[in-house]
């Protein structure tokens, strides 16, 4: 199976989940015996990802990319690609993509196009235009998940509605997003399969938690402090203002909590004086960006983890919270709570019903300890051979749809 | 004496925890969900329509056999859980079971009031609980129970010991083979170290038959007709003397749809079984009318639950002995406040049903929907219980003037 994947990111050059999830998939399917062409917006080395042949469309570097802000979708004027004029603006870059992908088509003729996202499936619709070869659409997030609880960009909802539409196979990465796809865009639910991600770890290295990143927290802990963590951009989506209350409601009955919130983002400020305005500045630790080790002993620090989303397609932080034994609490809202079912649920708006939550587990350990181990069980069933393989099945029921 | 079916039927309702927070906690008492408007922990309103679908109907099917042959007899255990839902809700249900026992050919079978494993935390409690029962069942049905069965069926050597020396004639179980061995269930034993009492045993082939696999159009053997079965009892029984179906009263209706056939197929199954010679023991006319074919010892406690018929689906992982462990630490000063309201609602939380909706086993064969629980996760079950029990422990240091509010 010849696999054009369209791409945005790849690690160690990703912002989020898309581009773990990309990596993984590909370095299955490949394994699975696919030749995949996967095409970057950027120039960089990803000496890991040999097992592919990495096609550049720019010469931008990765920062660049990231200046672009890939998830921001808020900045999105042009509709057409054509009357994008400034050359480093995001649509200044998605038009060298198609145009990338328009002239490797002259070479390259694969047996399906894997398109991930709405940042490549303008490319998507054209290598299918000018190939004949199937188009399998991946819906990682939706314009309607980017934007929380508000309205999103008309201009890119439209992008996505085409492609969606021009698809001969779409993927959702849940069911919540399944249901988006079909209520959101009037998509037949027929036409899309549900394919669940993995995680997997091991390709991060070898990893011991020292206890030396956070020892502050370390020792809070150390005298019966439950560490309630959620490691995220900070964005409306996520729902951290929703965690905060909740936060402040559970110190109401219970005082030795500390709440680390890991990651940065346009709502940062507003969390810091929200957390002051709740009284709980003092239990709130707000540590930046993290990267590499930091990132993970996040995960091995917490007790109990949050991913708190507004509207989350998949939420691969929970998958790696649960690989580091923590206990989760997941939004209802959030597709990874399809396959964790260990794992305490609340709306996403219920605050009395998160702090219960948060209340309940640092006053028992029994259900921590439960909650733990069944979640890492769960976990560690999830695979992406199994995904491969359920991906060249929508491949070949791409191709059987487009022959005859 | 004649070759006979012993059929037993167990009725009971919980008292559900409704979605009761940690900011409910001292604040309000009502812990049960019968003001919920969340149908799956509103105990009202699950009680009336089991009783439409299945007590009704069941006892009026029960009493039309009765009526209709002579050999037709039937053993009954009802918890109190069920008595005080009724009484409140659905008396008309009291008067139905009231008439089926004034027949004389229905049993009832004692048991512990709140339907707990009180036997397994403090013999003093089960006592008190096998009491209120026996008393409560005296004054509502006129009835001395002489049969004992402990909840779930959960049973061992101690138990039967217990019976024994409480004056029971007969004390149930599972049948399970891996006691069993070689044995059949087919006949009456006596337990191990006893004097009078007789042990019965459950034959779990032929019971889950109706019970679980009845209305399933996947099972090979599906439909089950009432001359198949009657084939199977017979193949069985061999040369033993009972076959001891023991299941749930809302089987019928409840767990097998009316729709499916389970009324008919039983009526058919009474008629025919009587029809060709054979007949019904109520439990104890099978202890007393047969000699007990061996002695059986089961010092491991065996219930009729799960492949592993022991006491891991309420006591399997550390939320249910957690749980189990602050419920029973609270016994002295509950009982030493002798408020009646507060020994009641701690001793409805000791119902197994609630440890039985904080069973994780399923996560291990991914089988979601094996274990029928009102919550969306074993972990709110375990959340909502244990601020119920917070509570109780509120109120029982408000009774004693002691301390604050803690873990």
């Amino acid at each position: 199976m010849k696999i054009l994947m369209l791409g945005w990111e790849l690690p160690p050059h990703n912002s989020g989940g898309l581009g773990v999830a990309c990596y993984h998939m590909s370095k299955a399917l490949a394994i699975a015996g696919a030749s995949i062409d996967f095409v970057l917006p950027y120039s960089a080395k990803h000496p890991k990802a040999d097992f592919m042949r990495i096609h550049s469309a720019t010469k931008l570097s990765p920062d660049l990319k990231a200046h672009l802000g890939s998830y921001d979708s808020s900045y999105v004027f042009e509709r057409n690609l054509e009357d994008a004029m400034n050359p480093n603006s995001l649509r200044g870059v998605q038009k060298k993509y198609v145009e990338f992908v328009e002239k490797m088509t002259s070479e390259i003729r694969p047996d399906v196009i894997h398109a991930h996202d709405w940042l490549t499936m303008e490319a998507g619709i054209r290598a299918k235009e000018l190939t004949g070869a199937p188009l399998v659409v991946h819906v990682h997030a939706t314009e309607y998940d980017r934007s929380g609880e508000n309205y999103g960009n008309p201009i890119v909802h439209e992008i996505e509605q085409e492609a969606l539409l021009m698809a001969d196979r779409i993927i959702a990465v849940s069911q919540l997003t399944k249901d988006i796809i079909v209520q959101q865009y009037g998509i037949p639910a027929a036409s899309v399969e549900v394919v669940h991600n993995a995680a997997n770890l091991d390709d991060f290295g070898p990893y011991t938690y020292d206890m030396r990143n956070y020892k502050y927290l370390e020792a809070l802990k150390y005298e019966g402090h439950t560490v309630v963590a959620s490691l995220t951009r900070f964005t409306v989506q996520k729902g951290l203002t929703h965690f905060l209350r909740a936060a402040a409601r559970a110190c109401e009955k219970y005082d030795k909590f500390v709440f680390l919130l890991a990651g940065d983002g346009e709502l940062r400020d507003e969390l810091i004086e929200m957390s002051a305005d709740l009284g709980i500045s003092d239990k709130v630790f707000f540590t930046g960006f993290v990267r590499g080790k930091q990132w993970r002993d996040v995960y091995s620090l917490a007790d109990v983890f949050v991913l708190s989303s507004v509207s989350e397609p998949f939420g691969l932080t929970a998958l790696e919270a649960a690989h580091h034994d923590s206990a989760l609490i997941i939004s209802r809202q959030s597709g990874v709570g399809e396959v964790l079912h260990s794992s305490l649920k609340y709306d996403y708006w219920d605050v009395e019903r998160l702090a219960d939550q948060m209340v309940g587990i640092a006053l028992s350990p029994g259900l921590a300890s439960d909650l733990r181990n069944n979640v890492r069980n769960e976990y560690a069933r999830l695979s992406w051979n199994d995904i491969a393989d359920r991906c060249m099945r929508v491949y070949r029921h791409a191709r059987s749809k487009v022959l005859v | 004496m004649k070759k006979g079916v012993v059929v037993y039927l167990h009725v009971h309702q919980p008292y559900r925890v409704r979605p009761y927070s940690v900011f409910d906690v001292g604040q309000s008492h009502d812990y049960f969900g019968s003001l919920e408007n969340n149908a799956d922990v509103n105990d009202e309103k699950i009680l009336r329509k089991v009783a439409d679908k299945s007590y009704r109907p069941m006892i009026g099917l029960l009493q039309t056999l009765l009526d209709k042959h002579e050999d037709f007899s039937v053993s009954l255990s009802i918890t109190g859980d069920f008595i005080d839902q009724a009484e409140r809700w659905t008396p008309d249900l009291l008067d139905g079971f009231r008439r089926l026992f004034a027949t004389g050919r229905v049993e009832l079978v004692a048991e512990t009031y709140y339907h707990s494993l009180a036997f397994f935390f403090s013999r003093q409690e089960f006592e008190a609980q096998v009491n209120k029962h026996r008393e409560r069942v005296q004054q509502l049905f006129g009835i001395t129970p002489k049969a004992f069965r402990n909840t779930e069926l959960a049973y061992n050597d101690e138990v039967a010991k217990w019976a024994d020396e409480a004056g029971y004639g007969v004390v149930l179980a599972e049948g399970w083979d891996k006691v069993l061995g070689w044995r059949s269930p087919n006949y009456v034993y006596q337990p191990v170290d006893t004097k009078n009492i007789k042990l019965l045993l459950k034959n779990y082939k032929l019971s889950d038959d109706m019970a679980f696999r009845f209305g399933d159009s996947h099972w090979s053997e599906w439909p089950l007709t009432s001359d198949k079965y009657i084939d199977w009892i017979r193949a069985s029984m061999g040369d033993g003397d009972i076959v001891n179906l023991f299941m749930d009263f809302e089987t019928f209706g409840e767990h097998q749809w009316e729709d499916k056939g389970i009324f008919n197929f039983f009526e058919h199954f009474v008629a025919e079984w009587i029809g060709q010679g054979n007949t019904f023991y109520t439990v104890s006319d099978a202890a007393q009318g047969f000699e007990p074919a061996d002695v059986i010892s089961m010092p491991d406690t065996v219930t009729w639950a799960d492949t592993e018929r022991d006491l891991t689906a309420w006591l399997g992982n550390s939320m249910q002995n957690e749980a189990a462990r602050h419920l029973y630490a609270l016994e002295n000063d509950v009982i030493r406040s002798g408020d009646q309201g507060l020994m009641n609602d701690w001793r409805y939380l000791q119902s197994s049903d609630h440890l039985y909706y904080m069973c994780t086993k399923w996560m291990n064969d991914g089988d979601i929907h094996s274990y029928f629980s009102p919550y969306s996760s074993p972990y709110d079950a375990f959340l909502y219980y244990m601020n119920a029990i917070r509570d109780v422990r509120w109120r029982v240091m408000q009774h004693h003037r002691l301390g604050g509010f803690d873990a």
